[in-house]
């Protein structure tokens, strides 16, 4: 378990360079980001302009060190501050509300994407030439689309012209959030626009590198001696072919999530869905800097964690991990 | 195809016998060969940039409005023949905001291309050639930026920095956007730091640094290229993703300020399609020429990649160079 320890030794210092870029932004950047809070809002109490002006590290007390070490005692107790723009709601609130959305939304989508890929260029590979793998070049367009840009073209098709879904929000008006069919069911309508945004355009870079991988596989000689040995092309396939090919697949989904994450963050905006990604997107459009620097925490720990767990897959599927170091 | 006969270690410059030192022309002519060679994919991206680049170049000129015009009118106008591609709803030429607006976006992208491009290759070879404690520490820092979310950071330091111009926005965008690249360079410099020509080069007394430059680099030139295009690529989606959300300077016109007002007048629910259409294709098209490019150079040095075009003909079936069925196929079409 020489690799596991490593990973996490990897992720330890990753979680620190987030909080410490985040200690760092407002003390580095141009401007006073309490100025522009303060002169954005008349109605703060000098109280929250005062505890504003100790976290942004304005009239520091102490040293910068005693400052670091007092941040870190603010983030290990999840104190992120006071919402400027929704005050004086506490910043951790506000995530708290919003995070499962995002979760939930983000995570499935993203499994079913990473499925759907991988098992798409697994079939593209073994019928090189085929229905399947003329269709790329459609399927890289979709990549290099802004998913925002696809998210218009969805509502514009599904919601305007069509109205067969809802859009905007996460749940439909006048329902209250609770363990009930009514409001889950709205959510669901409402979040299958959402979902096929994050798969169409995040599906390909899967299908193609398992495609690519799988072209290497399948040309091994071992395939042809389980071919010669008259196994089943499902076996062959699968046990075979795909189950070594997979590997690049499951170290590169630790990578790119950071991408998927992006890009759902800008789709929730879009669909004015009541996520992380529209809270970031109000914070900044109302300079809500508390708000803003706390989700970008959140964020990273969450991005963190499932690359984490992504690696440690991969060392449950690849016995090589295991043994090598890598870091 | 002209691209079948040749073998494929003659086809990818990456697996082609490493050349020594290359002087200036050489370099010049390696290039040119490179290009003549390259796969139809490439040649149709490279083309597809070379208009946008054109249109960087002379949009401005070209354009009928000023991008900023607005009128009394408070409907977005259909195309018609005044506005080719309509009118925003404040009256806004729709081609005249795009025309202006890909010199913004080219520009964005190729610069944070240039900048990224250029960390990667430092950190990427440093890391690579010298090996050891500097290798952790510089790895350990390209992954770590590589794992951090780069988009909701990149949000929150524009957020500081509001409605700033084109140089920071790349500068904030390099700073996120070289790890990619630095690890697949390492990787490669380390597969040719114990190549003979290498050691024969450091036994002759060679400095590091020369080696780098006139032995390794040259050795590397399709890897650093593919990770250039995709530095734009990713700058290009970033930025336009960063101007839709409205913390970058407005009065540019990247596609993503179109989209942003688009967005803002709520164009899809006025069902005016042309408003948002037009400069999302833009970015889709722009985006799918550097996507082509890099299949391109991946093929080049992969000719496994190549897809249905590399089918051979061989009696009345088509074989394909990793065909995995040879045996049991024919076997079974004979019996029959």
């Amino acid at each position: 378990m020489a690799f596991i320890a490593r990973r996490l030794a990897f992720y330890v210092v990753a979680i620190w360079s987030a909080v410490t870029i985040n200690f760092l932004i407002p003390r580095v950047m141009p401007g006073n980001a309490v100025e522009s809070a303060i002169s954005r809002f008349q109605n703060l109490t000098p109280q929250v302009v005062k505890a504003l002006e100790i976290e942004f590290g304005f009239h520091p007390k102490g040293t910068i060190f005693s400052q670091y070490l007092q941040y870190w005692n603010n983030v290990i107790h999840f104190n992120l501050g006071v919402s400027t723009s929704q005050y004086p709601t506490h910043v951790s609130t506000i995530i708290g509300q919003t995070l499962p959305w995002t979760l939930t939304l983000v995570g499935v989508a993203t499994v079913l994407s990473f499925l759907i890929g991988t098992l798409l260029g697994v079939f593209t590979a073994w019928r090189r030439g085929g229905a399947f793998d003329r269709a790329l070049p459609a399927l890289m367009l979709l990549q290099a689309t802004p998913y925002f840009f696809l998210a218009l073209l969805l509502i514009q098709a599904f919601a305007v012209s069509l109205t067969w879904l809802p859009f905007g929000q996460g749940y439909s008006l006048g329902l209250s959030p609770g363990f009930n069919w009514s409001f889950i069911s709205s959510a669901i309508t409402h979040s299958i626009l959402p979902a096929v945004t994050i798969i169409a355009t995040s599906v390909g870079g899967w299908m193609l590198q398992m495609r690519n991988v799988m072209l290497t596989t399948i040309s091994e000689d071992y395939i042809l001696v389980a071919q010669a040995k008259g196994l089943s092309t499902r076996r062959v396939m699968f046990t075979y072919g795909a189950r070594n090919a997979i590997l690049p697949n499951i170290a590169g989904f630790a990578l790119s999530l950071g991408f998927v994450v992006a890009g759902a963050l800008v789709m929730e905006i879009v669909f004015s869905y009541p996520g992380v990604g529209f809270t970031l997107y109000n914070a900044v459009t109302s300079n809500d800097y508390p708000l803003m620097q706390g989700i970008f925490l959140v964020i990273s720990i969450a991005v963190l964690s499932a690359s984490l767990l992504a690696d440690i897959a991969y060392a449950f599927a690849d016995p090589r991990a295991r043994s090598r170091s890598a870091f | 195809m002209a691209a079948l006969r040749k073998l494929p270690s003659d086809a990818a410059p990456a697996a082609a016998p490493p050349r020594g030192r290359l002087g200036t022309v050489a370099w010049m002519t390696s290039l040119g060969g490179v290009y003549g060679r390259l796969p139809l994919k490439a040649k149709i991206g490279l083309a597809i940039l070379g208009v946008y680049i054109l249109v960087a170049i002379i949009g401005p000129l070209l354009a009928p409005y000023s991008p900023d015009a607005t009128s009394t009118q408070s409907i977005p106008e259909a195309p018609n023949i005044h506005h080719l591609f309509g009118t925003s709803a404040t009256g806004g030429d729709v081609l005249s905001q795009i025309l202006t607006g890909t010199r913004a976006t080219v520009v964005l992208g190729l610069m944070t291309g240039v900048i990224a491009t250029f960390l990667s290759v430092l950190v990427g070879t440093a890391a690579g050639y010298l090996g050891g404690y500097a290798d952790e520490g510089l790895s350990l820092i390209s992954n770590v930026f590589l794992v951090l979310p780069a988009l909701p950071l990149l949000v929150v330091i524009l957020g500081y920095l509001p409605h700033t111009g084109e140089v920071p926005t790349a500068i904030v965008l390099s700073a996120l956007g070289w790890a990619w690249g630095a690890r697949v360079i390492r990787a490669q410099t380390m597969s040719l730091r114990n190549r003979d020509f290498v050691l024969a080069a450091r036994e002759v007394g060679e400095r590091p640094w020369r080696i780098i430059v006139f032995e390794l680099l040259p050795n590397q030139i399709g890897l650093i290229a593919a990770s250039f295009v995709g530095t734009v690529l990713y700058a290009i989606l970033t930025s336009v993703a960063l101007a839709f959300i409205g913390i970058t300077n407005f009065s540019d016109w990247n596609y993503g300020d179109i989209l942003y007002w688009a967005d803002n007048g709520s164009a899809v629910q006025l069902g005016a399609w042309w408003w948002y259409m037009f400069p999302g294709m833009a970015t889709a098209v722009l985006g799918m020429s550097l996507v082509l490019i890099n299949f391109g150079l991946d093929e080049l040095s992969n000719p496994r990649l190549r897809s249905s075009r590399s089918l051979r003909k061989l009696g009345k079936r088509s074989w394909r160079p990793a065909d995995p069925t040879p045996v049991i196929l024919d076997y079974v079409e004979g019996s029959l």
